[in-house]
């Protein structure tokens, strides 16, 4: 049995690197979306800008927190709340490597090894909207109020793609568990290519990764806080940290998306042909969770790459989309891999 | 007017244009390239941007030989359109008779229209190429002879630039 200050050491070392993480994502975005305008970009405040994180953080400390005469007090406050711890626990379940031997304790690299891990992940981000319409109703604001409900029908429209794309996996690792399906991927498919889900079912990933951006809010489909429409969506009456804390939650989030799509499609902290290195167990292990890293640093790049590039999708395009064009697909993709199965064991 | 670009309607689009993947990684690709071009921005306290001779930067008057061109006709004051500049004009023993006591130009006024170079018979008031005009008072932004007159070869582009567009 594993003592309880490892996993509080665990939980530690993930909520700082995660915290850490979605800082550094702030900061990155603001750095690549100026490169690909053929701008610098925040470059003043330490070596290459890097600490501009530590001063956003103080100026949105510092700045007064207003709230809106008209609102809800408790729910405007209890929102962001929502968001950011939503945002957080997402990542409990998601094994960032595989065990590795620590003082003298055999401790899997994954926060909570719970035998649902992704119907966990589904639930938890199904919750995250509470915090997006709950600010949006509580600011008591037509902007934020269509902000909120936004991001309650768009969620409905994507979520049900999202599950069904992941049946597929499921369905090849013939597990919930996340580490399991990691551990699937750890195969080859023909030799040289490794069984990441990628390959095996590449239409279950393209399904996922256009819903991770709805379920992020990210660009294509921000539609919630869309700017031009609804000035700020559902944080127009935010201020200060409060508001920090709904940007902190949406960086967050997108870092779990990323480790999600990671450990489903990407093979999770797997590094193909490393079997036959001969490194020892320990520097393996280490290995992988930077592997892990890389991979999740892969997907947030291309995150943001796609966020300066897409324009946003409208209202109607966006459900045409969720609705006529992905679920049929997702549907297509759960009947095919079970066709597919059933060849292949016959 | 009919423009003569081609209209693109949905129903023209081939099937791959459809499929909404293989265009978005087109864009993705444009927006990746751009990522290592050259950058446009300027480094400014570091890297100053250095105007060309058409910029119209702030009016100083033309000084030569210690002495500034101006003979105080009072035209630039006249044609000022935001009543900018005052002069006072008083008797001089040097060949051009006449010199202003008192040139005044006030920063908060102008608006850098360069009707005072255009008027001026003596190309003795030229828009230079400074730009950094930032006051922290009504007082400090209005700028007697001392900050008005720079010798003339710190203004040749100007000046060149003048005789070749007049």
């Amino acid at each position: 049995m594993i003592p309880f200050w490892i996993i509080l050491l665990k939980i530690v070392v993930v909520l700082g690197v995660l915290m850490t993480a979605a800082a550094l994502v702030t900061f990155l975005e603001r750095r690549i979306s100026a490169f690909i305008q053929n701008r610098i970009g925040p470059n003043r405040v330490g070596p290459q800008g890097l600490f501009q994180i530590m001063a956003d953080l103080v100026k949105l400390v510092m700045k007064e927190d207003i709230v809106p005469t008209a609102a809800n007090k408790t729910v405007h406050d209890i929102a962001p709340m929502i968001s950011i711890s939503i945002a957080l626990c997402t990542f409990a379940v998601i094994p960032f490597g595989n065990t590795i031997e620590l003082f003298g304790y055999q401790v899997k690299l994954i926060i909570a090894d719970v035998n649902i891990g992704i119907l966990f992940i589904l639930a938890m981000t199904s919750m995250g909207v509470y915090g997006v319409s709950l600010a949006g109703w509580s600011s008591n604001n037509k902007y934020s109020l269509l902000g909120g409900l936004r991001s309650s029908a768009q969620l409905i429209s994507y979520e049900l793609a999202m599950g069904l794309s992941i049946i597929g996996v499921l369905m090849v690792a013939e597990s919930l568990r996340l580490d399991q399906i990691v551990m699937h991927q750890t195969r080859y498919l023909v030799g040289w290519l490794p069984a990441w889900n990628l390959f095996v079912q590449p239409l279950g990933f393209v399904i996922f990764f256009v819903a991770a951006f709805a379920e992020t809010n990210r660009l294509p489909f921000d539609l919630p806080e869309a700017e031009p429409e609804l000035v700020g969506g559902y944080h127009t009456e935010y201020s200060g940290m409060k508001f920090g804390l709904f940007m902190f939650a949406e960086y967050a989030n997108m870092i779990t998306s990323s480790a999600l799509i990671t450990t489903l499609f990407l093979g999770g902290w797997h590094i193909p042909f490393s079997e036959n290195w001969g490194v020892s167990p320990l520097v393996m292990s280490l290995l992988q969770v930077l592997a892990f890293c890389v991979k999740v640093s892969i997907v947030v790049f291309f995150f943001i790459m796609v966020r300066w590039t897409i324009p946003r999708f409208r209202y109607d395009q966006l459900m045409n989309l969720g609705w006529k064009v992905l679920l049929p697909l997702s549907i297509a993709n759960v009947l095919g891999t079970g066709l597919a199965i059933l060849l292949i064991s016959s | 007017m009919a423009s003569s670009k081609k209209i693109i309607r949905k129903k023209d689009f081939s099937l791959l244009q459809r499929m909404y993947l293989p265009e978005i990684f087109r864009g993705l690709m444009t927006t990746f390239l751009q990522m290592f071009k050259p950058k446009i921005t300027h480094q400014y306290p570091e890297v100053r941007f250095h105007p060309p001779a058409s910029f119209r930067g702030r009016p100083v008057l033309v000084e030569e030989q210690g002495v500034e061109r101006c003979v105080a006709c009072g035209l630039c004051s006249r044609v000022c359109p935001a009543l900018a500049i005052e002069v006072q004009a008083s008797e001089t023993d040097l060949e051009k008779e006449r010199y202003p006591v008192k040139f005044e130009i006030n920063m908060v006024r102008c608006i850098f229209c360069g009707f005072c170079e255009e008027v001026c018979p003596e190309e003795a008031i030229v828009m230079s190429n400074e730009y950094e005009l930032a006051f922290s008072s009504q007082e400090e932004a209005i700028f007697g002879k001392d900050k008005l007159l720079i010798p003339a070869e710190k203004l040749k582009e100007r000046l060149e630039f003048l005789k070749q567009n007049r």
